[in-house]
């Protein structure tokens, strides 16, 4: 029992860091129709970033958060600028190239500023908790606290602001979004820099527990696309509550059945999931461009 | 108010506008009629800014907006009603509503002008909780005319609001349309209803593969032979 | 005879100097180099059919090559079997697996299919990095032997230990596939597909039964790219599950759509013109795949068509003036 509790924690601690990163990648699908494959390499950027910050520029570690928060969001609004704008009209297969270049310059590009090997960050809250036989260190309780706490912030502003509102509108018609006045481009922009944003601070929240390293991104940006599809793609509260489940099934399959295979189980739940549902558990008909 | 000269528009290689001109005056009651494919819709696109002319301009109040973007355009005044609508289906319609009112700066006449959009629609009013996809086609319309209003716009650019709608619905929407220009909004109708548009409008233009090949007063139209073979059916 | 000598003496010329090749390579690295571009030409051009004629992407590309290779290596050493019947049978596990997750992976669309289709890569790599009794885990399979020497009644044999016997099997196998890609392609069943491209709620309202041809395409694809690994195996006499993996895939995803999808000569290009292109680069050592990764922006952005497509804009603008004038 202690154990199964033990997993539940750490499944609720990995589901609410891959709820936050795959919200981002659902909000940017909202906008832009295809999924950013670029998204879990800006997540491992955000990591190095934050990494960078406090070995080498030497600040605390919550001033790193929000600088490293700041720094990805204004990087995703320039990989948008970049990457995606150019190619909006052309088929949605040649903006997965040019997200594949991107990730290509950023997986080196860290390699080559900081090697290949894996890097720790000091861990900021060392304290752990005992409750109810379930050991809490205080990082994790961190990571899902603040979890929590960004999703709701996100919630609030996507459904009761304007700005929010906007890119509602936006996902779900963008030429109606046009006529009454909002800027596509802006709200692109915007979303693309909130997507990066939270992905940064779900990187920073959890690299004082694993180690970063290049490759970090990948792995993780594949388990965002499962859950935004088992979510439904473009759903937040379908990312919210994928993220959780795959958290959970990863800790749960992996604590009890093999460590080895666990990523086995994620996968081919999503097959499983699509093979009966096409488009996902909470996902609508395809309108996009693809 | 609006004025076009010479405005000719591409789609892709195709030459969808031809050399366009018309002017229309503040506060007048403007019919646009032509077949399926005749270019309505994308002389509409082109005025609002969706669609870029590839010569000609776009005169607004004296403006040139033909090189502004659609929501520029919205700000000065001037606003669509698109052809199918094109509401945020999973936004309930108050929230609908209130987006139409985005880029005005004066926050505290928001509110009037919903009061004003309820006042015309009831239904909306009632059902302003409901999530717009879940409406039927025409009270799709109404939302749609609705949130127009709310950009308090000095003139209206209303496409094809009949289409897929049964005539009694028609009815009501044309009547909301005429009472929308007496409060002193110009608007331009495209129809391929001739009938209605004729009855309602003071003066009428019709489009011809993407060609202006007839103008003149609604109520001479309505009698004119041409128009009333290709359009109305007599 | 005389008029298509004349239509197509471009082909003719690429022909007669494919054949020739052997004589003028200078080392053998660049043999190899061409030699491992004519298998993955013939990944590309399967990997065409479903992407560039029926508009599916498919990211588990990489996969169904490895499990060709997976095929004929174990085959060939724990069971002893000769390459060439190893072939066939590692080829047609390929179309055979690809059959079976089709049937539901094809019920999906656009991203669902590109990101179903990745996580079923994903799952190959790791059965065959963990299923360590047959795969040989993350040390893979070594001592794989070139093919079988082919016996010539009365005149000797064929034997494929030379790098030039290598490249010319390499050779016919490519030819073999232009061949059937361009009777696929050219026939009612290619139209099929191309309608299914442009618009697949279109074609299903015509009648074509877009789930069975969406089905042959990825079977066919998935036996070519089969096919290509078990001769890759063979030749490199070593491999690990990293042949299998995503980068095999996004390196053939590269070579048709820089090369230019939906025609034949494009993977075929892409499939020669991105390795020379890495070869270039090599000086740059670290630097090497960032300048990689920004050519890839900057290329897809200005030739979204990839080289086939800026080559037929070439020539039609050639052409127009010619006609003009």
């Amino acid at each position: 029992m202690d154990l199964f509790l033990q997993q539940i924690f750490n499944g609720v601690m990995l589901g609410s860091t891959y709820a936050i990163v795959a919200l981002g990648l659902t909000l940017v699908y909202g906008i832009l129709q295809i999924p950013n494959f670029a998204h879990g390499h800006m997540y491992m950027l955000g990591a190095y970033v934050c990494f960078f910050l406090i070995t080498v520029v030497a600040i605390p570690y919550w001033p790193a958060v929000a600088v490293t928060a700041a720094f990805m969001a204004g990087g995703g609004v320039v990989l948008e600028w970049l990457a995606y704008r150019p190619l909006r009209h052309e088929s949605p297969i040649n903006s997965l190239i040019a997200a594949l270049g991107a990730l290509i310059v950023l997986e080196n590009g860290v390699i080559a500023l900081w090697g290949p090997q894996g890097h720790r960050i000091g861990n900021p809250f060392p304290a752990v908790f005992d409750v109810l036989g379930i050991t809490m260190s205080g990082q994790r309780l961190l990571v899902i606290v603040i979890g929590v706490a960004l999703m709701l912030l996100l919630q609030l502003f996507i459904k009761k602001t304007t700005l929010g509102s906007t890119i509602e509108a936006v996902a779900q018609n963008q030429e109606g979004a046009m006529l009454v006045g909002i800027n596509v481009n802006l709200v692109s922009s915007l979303t693309f820099a909130i997507s990066t944003g939270l992905a940064a601070v779900a990187a920073c929240l959890v690299a004082p527990i694993f180690m970063i390293s290049p490759s970090m991104g990948a792995m993780l940006g594949m388990k965002a696309f499962i859950i935004c599809i088992l979510g439904g793609l473009g759903s937040v509260p379908g990312a919210i509550f994928g993220g959780l489940i795959l958290g959970l099934i990863e800790a749960l399959g992996g604590g009890y059945i093999s460590s080895a295979y666990k990523d086995v189980f994620a996968f081919g739940a999503l097959v499983l999931i699509l093979a009966i549902k096409p488009t996902g558990l909470f996902g609508k008909e395809v309108q996009g461009r693809w | 108010m609006l004025k076009l000269k010479n405005v000719t528009t591409m789609i892709g290689e195709h030459q969808v506008i031809l050399d366009v001109s018309l002017e229309i005056a503040e506060g007048d009651f403007v019919a646009l009629l032509g077949g399926n494919g005749a270019g309505k819709s994308t002389l509409f696109r082109t005025i609002a800014g969706v669609l870029s002319p590839s010569r000609g301009k776009v005169e607004f109040k004296g403006e040139a907006i033909h090189k502004y973007p659609a929501h520029k355009i919205v700000g000065k005044g001037l606003c669509l009603c698109p052809e199918g609508r094109l509401l945020f289906p999973q936004l309930p319609v108050y929230k609908n509503l209130m987006l139409g009112a985005y880029r005005r700066k004066d926050k505290r006449d928001i509110k009037d002008s919903l009061e004003q959009v309820y006042a015309l629609f009831p239904i909306l009013k009632e059902r302003r909780k409901q999530m717009a996809g879940t409406f039927s086609g025409g009270e799709q319309q109404m939302l749609a005319i609705g949130r127009a209003i709310m950009s308090k716009p000095q003139m209206l650019l209303l496409d094809e609001p009949s289409m897929g709608l049964a005539p009694l619905i028609v009815e009501g929407i044309a009547d909301a349309i005429s009472t929308l220009n007496k409060t002193g909004i110009t608007v331009f109708l495209s129809e391929q209803n001739a009938q209605i548009a004729l009855m309602i409008t003071r003066h009428g233009y019709v489009l011809e593969n993407g060609s202006l090949v007839l103008e003149g007063l609604s109520a001479d139209l309505l009698q004119n032979e041409k128009v009333k073979k290709a359009y109305l059916g007599t | 005879m005389v008029t298509w000598l004349q239509e197509k003496w471009f082909y003719v010329v690429i022909m007669a100097l494919a054949l020739i090749v052997p004589f003028f390579v200078p080392n053998r690295y660049i043999f190899q180099i061409i030699i491992m571009s004519c298998l993955f030409a013939i990944g590309a051009l399967s990997l065409n059919l479903i992407l560039g004629y029926t508009g599916q992407a498919s990211l588990a590309h990489g996969a169904f090559f490895g499990i060709g290779a997976y095929g004929v290596a174990i085959l060939t050493t724990t069971l002893g079997w000769s390459f060439w019947a190893a072939l066939p049978v590692a080829a047609l596990s390929s179309a055979f697996l690809g059959l079976i997750v089709g049937i539901p992976a094809l019920r999906t669309r656009g991203a669902y299919f590109a990101i179903a289709t990745l996580c079923l890569g994903e799952i190959v790599v790791l059965v065959a990095g963990n299923w360590t009794g047959l795969t040989g885990g993350q040390n893979g399979i070594v001592g794989i032997k070139p093919p079988d020497a082919i016996p010539i009644p009365m005149i000797g044999e064929i034997s494929f230990q030379s790098q030039t016997s290598q490249y010319y099997l390499v050779l016919a196998f490519l030819l073999l596939t232009i061949f059937i890609m361009h009777r696929l392609v050219y026939s009612l069943k290619g139209l099929t597909f191309m309608a299914i491209r442009n618009n697949e709620v279109l074609a299903e309202a015509v009648g074509i039964n877009t789930t069975k041809a969406k089905l042959l395409s990825f079977v066919v694809a998935n036996f070519f790219a089969g096919m290509a690994g078990g001769i890759y195996a063979s030749l490199i006499s070593s491999i690990s599950p990293s042949v299998a993996s995503l980068k095999i895939t996004f390196d053939f995803l590269l070579y048709v759509l820089l090369g230019g999808a939906a025609s034949l000569a494009g993977p075929i290009l892409g499939a020669f013109a991105l390795p020379v292109l890495m070869e270039y680069l090599q000086f740059l050592h670290g630097y090497q795949m960032i300048v990689f990764g920004v050519l890839l922006v900057v290329v897809i952005i200005y030739c979204p068509r990839g080289l086939m497509g800026g080559i037929t804009n070439l020539l039609a603008k050639i052409n127009n003036k010619r006609m003009g004038s």
